[in-house]
């Protein structure tokens, strides 16, 4: 295991060794040696569940580890970490949903905890708008003190967390997957500010699965898998394969998959145009081709897609099935034509979080489980489900759990289910790997390139270039709301792609 | 036991056994200490008085499933109820025959269902808040039917509606079956039709529910029109058991009939609810009432016990949840 040399530097931030933790039998973390240079960038990296956020939550003191582990925290050891401790030694972590107050303002959510423990506890504005501006400052970031939290974008909200750790005099802060809501520009803007943080001496961990963003940010990488220690690695000369193959222990075959589409049209579009959405949108799709989409958030991709659904309509243009113009005026009659929709947001839109993984399959498909005076049938209802879960080899305890007990490959596999049953045409999958791990998106994958065999019309959108240039057959760059290229994937460079759509 | 234990938890929920037990405990603590408890004057008099906060329940027990709320069961129930003794009044009163009675029975379902309508309507197309509209309908029906009414009863109905409110069956009350056919109905409706498995779906996430091709704005009409006829249903009742309608009749009940939900097992969060387990709480509720009425206890005292028993059956359900989760960690 590379390690820096012992110098004359500053001592590291964090050094954890041996750590193990045991939760009632499932081993989380075993023998995990873990450590961060002063003010270095550094990605922890890793699949679900394999032991990053067990971690994240020793060292913050949520947990204890087993007895044996080695704490060294700026040099000073410790026996154990407790939540103080951790804040005192200028720990922090800003999670995922970053647990801020929508309804309070910037200033006050910078600088809130510098009430806590006031004596008298009057609140001085003037005070919490200093403290917030100084932490802005040293971000090199202007924002408006005063505007309501709830109404500014993730990317800023997430600013506004980071300036949060700083007026608690955090010098190591972890960074919960930070970029998975962000668009591109967001990121390179938030990318800045984690080097500005650096070069102020304030160490970040990245936890994140993003491959891209974490060789470009990180001087050095720490693979988690199954709760142990794959390695820590340096990321100059490291690719984003090698990473994946180290997070999954499998190789992934990186290779084009595309091919020449036999089959007969079935989805033709004509200049479809919605006002402020897209603009003059032409192409067509054929049975058993996957046609990819890509381009940066907001380019249009998901408003499109409402409209071939039917949750919106087109002011302009035309939509021809199979050569007969749609008129769709909700998504019920999209499902009937043969329109299959998946959400790019599953845990609001594309499943029914609480409710049952089998309720969640057959949603769609209420009439084919009716049988006799139109009650639904206990029997076919079992019958579509069992069908469903074993064609998609969906992993589950019991259809009865609810289905946010799954992981996030398998919550897709459900959502596939839940369309397939409706035994669609045409399959719109509109970032159909959010949330789900490296792992198992070369599985749903599989999927998609095995439902094109069978026929279906596919329309896959995805705003990481790579997955459309490796599973689809032909890619449309849409940017402003209209398609403004058609690619070959056989014909061109993946860089070359990347650099027209993230330019 | 178990396999028993089991058998129930699936076919009615997890919650049948545990109301279950606390019934038995019920009876056995009243049946020691309440003279007369052990009757069968005292459990005829809790199957006359039940349905009509069962009726009322069953009402409010659709929307709640479906996240929403019902304010307006009350004020629904005695307007159908006043729709009824209008054309009874209108065609001989006392002497009224059994047309009129029919008529007025079909004009007060369909009351109900207007008034459910309208609440449905404007919360599915609309997109207002449950308790908003159906607060407006409730200060709304208030209104008018004490207009109508000039805040006083009206009565003078024909002596064989008795029957309706008091009658028997081979020994069983009339009111009760009524109450039982509907229960049975309710349940049918919510565990084997397409409208029940959407009414669940709303409820814990109606965009998504929108998105995967439900009609959630029909069935949102569907729920509160369904909700408006089983409060008719209970008018009616009402109208026949105290032989007279006026618009403030069983004011008290309105939030029973939320309190017997909750008891029932009912997410307050919508989603989830089964009709069987919201029926044993609300024996659980009445027995408690007649036990304690019997032991002497004032009536406001009763009240408060079921307020206790509620706070009661949620520490409980948090301990098992506790240790249920404990149980499946230490696997």
């Amino acid at each position: 295991m590379p390690r820096d040399p012992a110098s004359a530097a500053p001592p590291d931030a964090l050094r954890l060794r041996g750590i193990r933790k045991v939760f009632g039998g499932v081993t989380a973390l075993d023998a995990v040696d873990f450590g961060v240079g002063a003010g270095e960038v550094h990605c922890l990296a890793g699949e679900n569940g394999s032991g990053k956020s067990t971690l994240i939550k020793i060292v913050t003191g949520v947990y204890q580890p087993d007895p044996g582990a080695g704490i060294e925290i700026f040099g000073q050891t410790h026996t154990q970490i407790t939540p103080t401790l951790a804040r005192k030694a200028g720990i922090a972590v800003i999670w995922q949903d970053l647990a801020l107050f929508p309804e309070m303002t910037v200033a006050e959510n910078i600088a809130f905890e510098t009430l806590l423990g006031n004596r008298p506890r009057w609140v001085s504005y003037a005070r919490l708008r200093d403290t917030a501006r100084a932490a802005l400052a040293r971000l090199d970031i202007d924002l408006d003190l005063e505007a309501r939290l709830g109404d500014l974008p993730i990317a800023q909200r997430q600013i506004v967390a980071i300036a949060r750790a700083l007026v608690s005099d955090a010098r190591l802060i972890f960074m919960d997957e930070p970029t998975a809501s962000l668009t591109q520009s967001e990121t390179d803007a938030l990318l800045a500010v984690v080097r500005t943080l650096s070069d102020r001496g304030v160490a970040v961990v990245f936890v994140s699965h993003r491959l891209a963003e974490v060789l470009e940010i990180a001087a050095r990488v720490t693979v988690l898998r199954d709760g142990r220690l794959v390695g820590v690695y340096p990321t100059e000369g490291m690719t984003q394969s090698r990473l994946s193959e180290l997070m999954t222990g499998t190789s992934f075959a990186q290779a084009v998959t595309a091919r020449d589409a036999a089959g007969p049209e079935v989805l033709r579009i004509e200049n479809l145009s919605r006002a402020g959405e897209y603009d003059d949108i032409s192409f067509t799709l054929h049975a058993g081709e996957v046609l990819g989409l890509t381009g940066l958030i907001g380019a249009g991709r998901t408003e499109l897609c409402h409209s071939l659904f039917g949750m919106t309509r087109p002011d302009r243009g035309r939509i021809l099935l199979n050569g007969e113009g749609l008129q769709l005026r909700s998504n019920r009659d999209a499902v009937a034509q043969g329109i299959a929709y998946v959400s790019e947001d599953r845990l609001a839109l594309g499943l029914i979080q609480p409710q049952s993984i089998a309720d969640n399959a057959v949603l769609s498909v209420l009439k084919r489980i009716s049988g006799a005076g139109g009650l639904l049938s206990a029997q076919k209802k079992e019958a579509t489900v069992s069908h469903w879960l074993r064609e998609l080899a969906v992993k589950i305890g019991l259809p009865e759990d609810p289905v946010s007990t799954l992981s996030g490959g398998n919550q897709q596999r459900v959502v596939l289910a839940k369309w397939l049953a409706t035994e669609p045409k045409v399959l719109l999958l509109d970032c159909p790997t959010v949330g789900v791990d490296v792992g198992a998106r070369a599985g749903i994958f599989r999927i998609v390139r095995q439902l094109a065999d069978r026929g279906l019309a596919i329309l896959l959108v995805s705003d990481e270039v790579p997955e459309v240039f490796l599973n689809a057959d032909r890619v449309l760059h849409m940017a402003g709301g209209r398609i403004i290229h058609q690619w070959d994937p056989r014909q061109t460079r993946l860089q070359d792609m990347e650099a027209a759509v993230y330019a | 036991m178990t396999a028993l234990y089991r058998r129930l938890t699936a076919a009615f929920g997890p919650e049948v056994p545990g109301l279950l037990g606390f019934l038995a405990l019920v009876i056995l603590v009243f049946s020691l200490t309440a003279p007369n408890f052990l009757t069968g004057a005292n459990f005829g008099s809790i199957a006359f008085q039940l349905p009509e906060l069962g009726l009322l329940t069953l009402a409010m027990l659709m929307p709640i499933i479906s996240g929403g709320f019902n304010l307006a069961i009350i004020y629904t129930a005695n307007m159908a109820g006043l729709t009824l003794a209008f054309v009874l009044n209108q065609y001989g009163g006392v002497d009224a025959g059994i047309m009129p009675f029919l008529i007025g029975t079909i004009l007060a379902l369909l009351v109900g269902a207007a008034s459910g309508a309208a609440m449905g309507a404007v919360i599915a197309y609309i997109g207002a808040h449950p308790i908003l509209v159906s607060l407006a309908m409730m200060i709304f029906l208030r209104g008018l039917g004490e207009f109508l009414t000039k805040g006083g009863d009206i009565s003078g109905f024909p002596p064989w509606m008795a029957t309706l409110g008091h009658g028997t069956v081979a020994g069983i009350p009339v009111p009760l079956i009524l109450f039982l056919a509907c229960a049975v109905l309710w349940h049918i409706l919510l565990t084997h039709t397409r409208h029940g498995f959407s009414v669940r779906m709303i409820g814990s996430n109606i965009r998504a529910a929108a998105y995967s091709g439900l009609h959630t704005k029909r069935t949102l009409v569907l729920i509160y029109t369904l909700s408006g006829v089983m409060c008719a249903i209970a008018g009616i009742l009402m109208l026949s058991r105290f032989n007279s309608v006026r618009v403030g009749h069983g004011e008290a009940l309105l939030l029973v009939t939320v309190l017997a939900c909750f008891l029932g097992g009912v997410d307050p969060f919508g989603g989830f609810g089964r009709v069987l387990p919201v029926v044993i709480a609300l024996i659980v509720l009445q027995v408690l009432s007649s036990g304690l009425n019997l032991m002497g206890a004032n009536q406001h005292l009763s009240t408060a016990v079921w307020g206790l028993f509620l706070v009661g059956v949620m520490i409980l359900r948090w301990g098992a949840g506790r240790i249920s989760d404990h149980r499946r960690k230490g696997r």
